[in-house]
């Protein structure tokens, strides 16, 4: 299923939430939407799902007009932060419930379901749990048995609002991997909604950043992270120190700070430099260590500038001796952006 | 290692593991000499009657509730049933299942058990409206739905018999119909209705009110219905809170006196409530058979209650 979003917008009262949004997802593709809160992003995804309307613009499905269709005529999987698993229904019910509500001969017999359910169970892992109550279960298995829910209509595309937002770090990164494995291995599209950027960039094919309504930037992981087309995108993905200055005759200054910048013109300017970006080099800038710690592989430093910054830097673990009184470092990299 | 005397403290089966760890470290020898230097600690004696709970006060709140329940519920029953075995089993058994008796329990309970299910089913039905939609005037409907709780049960009797009366302001278009709503049977399911409507109502109000958005957007894009999302989801989801309106509901009506008896018609065998046979046989100074009558009505509504409570139970397996 291929989805397409034309020029969609939405309002909230006078609150736009969704500003000329436009969106091509590919078929079987894991899309993650990201953005902090308050970006549209669960707005976007509702109005993909047929939970909310646009007031103006087009969701297109393979190619078909629903933006005024309804969910269940989209056929769509839907996932909820909080689950909305049905308490008052055993883990197996759940799951039938999609199948369970349709009429006539599209309804499945009731040896088909109990066959799909069971599948459905292995399938998230869940074996043997069919029986129990959502209230007798640990978050991580009400996840996925939300998730196994949404997939038992066999839907033509998979939506996750926040997906892995109420769990602890470490069921977190477990289902991560579930998700990604269940996507493999049902070829279903998927869209997910998060604000936590590691796990957009581990898992999706395709991350969409989303800022006040609008995306700033589609790619994959590597490209928004590498190659960040916007200031916000440059922020907000991946961590990066901020340095506001001039460019002047293609180049970038702030402070003791000087990076190329040939395609910016003169005027005011933002450059950001990961902490990774940072190298030692005696023809670069002296800053003064105020602390480098041990990370696993790596070293966090904190280092303070001669006009007073403090810059994050990241360094191999092997290195974290050399990180000592006053160093002189470079930026090997910067991105650069107009103000 | 040397043998260490035991002391004759409670705390002496404790030690031994204490000293198997300490000796862990090579270098130093345990001797009776170190181990005497540990102060001895008195074993505390595990809470015998009550669990040990974090929050404080138990001792009074429980003595005060035991002292109000004594005086006001258990003391006052008591003297019924005491009063009640003055005569004996036969007699009892007599007054009890007397044919007159007999039509005031099923009245009584009959009708406080179809007024409970109206109840039911229009008490939810309000509840929604209130939760679900907004309109004009809604904090006066709002009220309205209490205003039973605080009449006084009598003006509510004396008002209902004069509506539903064959000359009453409803009545009149009853009676074409063939329908007689006021002095028999269907009168006193009238008024069991106007005292029991708030507990259905107050009850499942909050349940529905709590009740996630999310859950319903769920169902429907699973493609359930909406009458099939209201069967499925939301009324089950109300099942725990709704017996709980109906009990209070039926427990009142079981119980209710003053609105009754002026729209009731109050004749023996047929529209005579079992709480007016008590009254009647108190004016005769029958307290033997008042009480008797009073004991069985307690029996029954504690009986149904412990079901309900049961039923409840059930229902509330999932939570």
């Amino acid at each position: 299923m291929t989805i397409a979003i034309r020029s969609v917008e939405k309002q909230f009262g006078r609150y736009p939430a969704l500003n000329k949004v436009d969106l091509e997802i590919a078929d079987g593709e894991l899309l993650a939407l990201l953005g902090p809160s308050g970006s549209g992003k669960t707005t976007l995804l509702r109005t993909i799902a047929g939970l909310e309307f646009p007031d103006a613009g087009q969701v297109l499905f393979d190619g078909q007009d629903v933006t005024y269709a309804s969910a269940a005529a989209r056929r769509v999987g839907f996932v909820f932060q909080q689950y909305a698993l049905f308490k008052h229904m055993t883990v197996a019910k759940n799951i039938a419930f999609g199948l369970d509500v349709r009429k006539g001969k599209d309804k499945p017999s009731k040896a088909e379901i109990a066959r799909r359910v069971e599948e459905l169970l292995k399938l998230v892992e869940l074996e043997g749990l069919g029986g129990r109550y959502p209230s007798q279960l640990s978050g991580g298995q009400r996840q996925r048995v939300a998730l196994s829910r949404a997939l038992a209509v066999q839907p033509s595309v998979l939506l996750l609002d926040e997906p892995f937002g109420a769990l602890d770090a470490t069921v977190r990164k477990s289902l991560r991997r579930e998700l990604r494995r269940v996507h493999d291995a049902t070829g279903v599209t998927t869209i997910f909604v998060t604000h936590d950027q590691e796990e957009a960039l581990e898992l999706a094919d395709r991350v969409a950043i989303l800022n006040n309504g609008r995306i700033e930037q589609i790619g994959t992981p590597d490209q928004v992270h590498d190659a960040p087309e916007t200031a916000f995108v440059c922020g907000f993905v991946g961590e990066a120190n901020r340095f506001d200055g001039q460019v002047s005759g293609g180049r970038f200054n702030a402070g003791a700070l000087t990076v190329p910048a040939s395609a910016l013109k003169d005027g005011a300017a933002t450059a950001y430099v990961r902490p990774h970006d940072f190298a030692l080099d005696e023809a670069g800038f002296e800053v003064l260590i105020e602390r480098a710690q041990v990370q696993g592989a790596l070293t966090a430093v904190t280092a303070l500038t001669s006009d007073g910054r403090r810059l994050e830097i990241s360094a191999s673990r092997a290195d974290a001796d050399r990180f000592t009184g006053a160093v002189k470092i470079v930026a090997r990299k910067a991105h650069v952006y107009a103000a | 290692m040397s043998v260490i005397p035991l002391g004759d403290r409670d705390v002496a089966p404790l030690a031994p593991r204490c000293w198997r760890f300490w000796t862990l470290d090579d270098d130093q020898t345990m001797t009776a000499d170190t181990a005497d230097q540990r102060p001895p600690v008195q074993t505390v004696r595990k809470p015998f009657f009550r669990k040990r709970s974090a929050i404080p006060g138990f001792g009074l709140t429980m003595g005060v509730t035991l002292t109000i329940l004594s005086l006001l519920v258990l003391i006052p029953l008591s003297a019924v049933v005491l009063k009640a075995a003055q005569q004996s089993p036969a007699e009892f058994w007599a007054v009890a299942t007397s044919e007159r008796a007999m039509a005031a329990y099923r009245l009584s309970f009959g009708a406080a058990f179809v007024a409970a299910a109206i109840n039911g089913v229009f008490g939810v039905l309000t509840a929604w409206v209130l939760v679900r939609y907004e309109f004009p005037l809604k904090t006066l409907v709002n009220a309205l739905v209490d205003l039973p709780f605080a009449l006084p049960t009598a003006v509510a009797g004396i008002a209902l018999a004069t509506l539903y009366a064959p000359t009453g302001w409803v009545g009149q278009f009853l009676t074409p119909l063939g329908i007689k709503a006021a002095y028999n049977p269907v009168g006193v399911v009238i008024a069991l209705i106007f005292i029991g409507l708030p507990f259905v109502v107050r009850t499942v109000e909050p349940v529905l009110r709590d009740a996630a958005a999310d859950v319903e957007e769920a169902a429907a894009s699973l493609g359930a219905s909406r009458i099939q999302t209201i069967a499925r989801i939301i009324l089950p989801a109300l099942g725990p809170a709704w017996l709980t309106g109906f009990a209070m509901a039926f427990a009142r009506g079981v119980g209710e006196y003053g609105s009754v008896i002026f729209i009731a018609g109050n004749m023996p065998y047929r529209s005579e409530i079992a709480p007016l046979l008590i009254i009647i046989q108190l004016e005769q100074f029958e307290y033997t058979r008042a009480a008797t009558i009073a004991v069985v009505m307690l029996a029954v509504s504690f009986l149904m209650l412990l079901i309900i409570n049961a039923i409840q139970a059930w229902a509330r397996r999932f939570d």
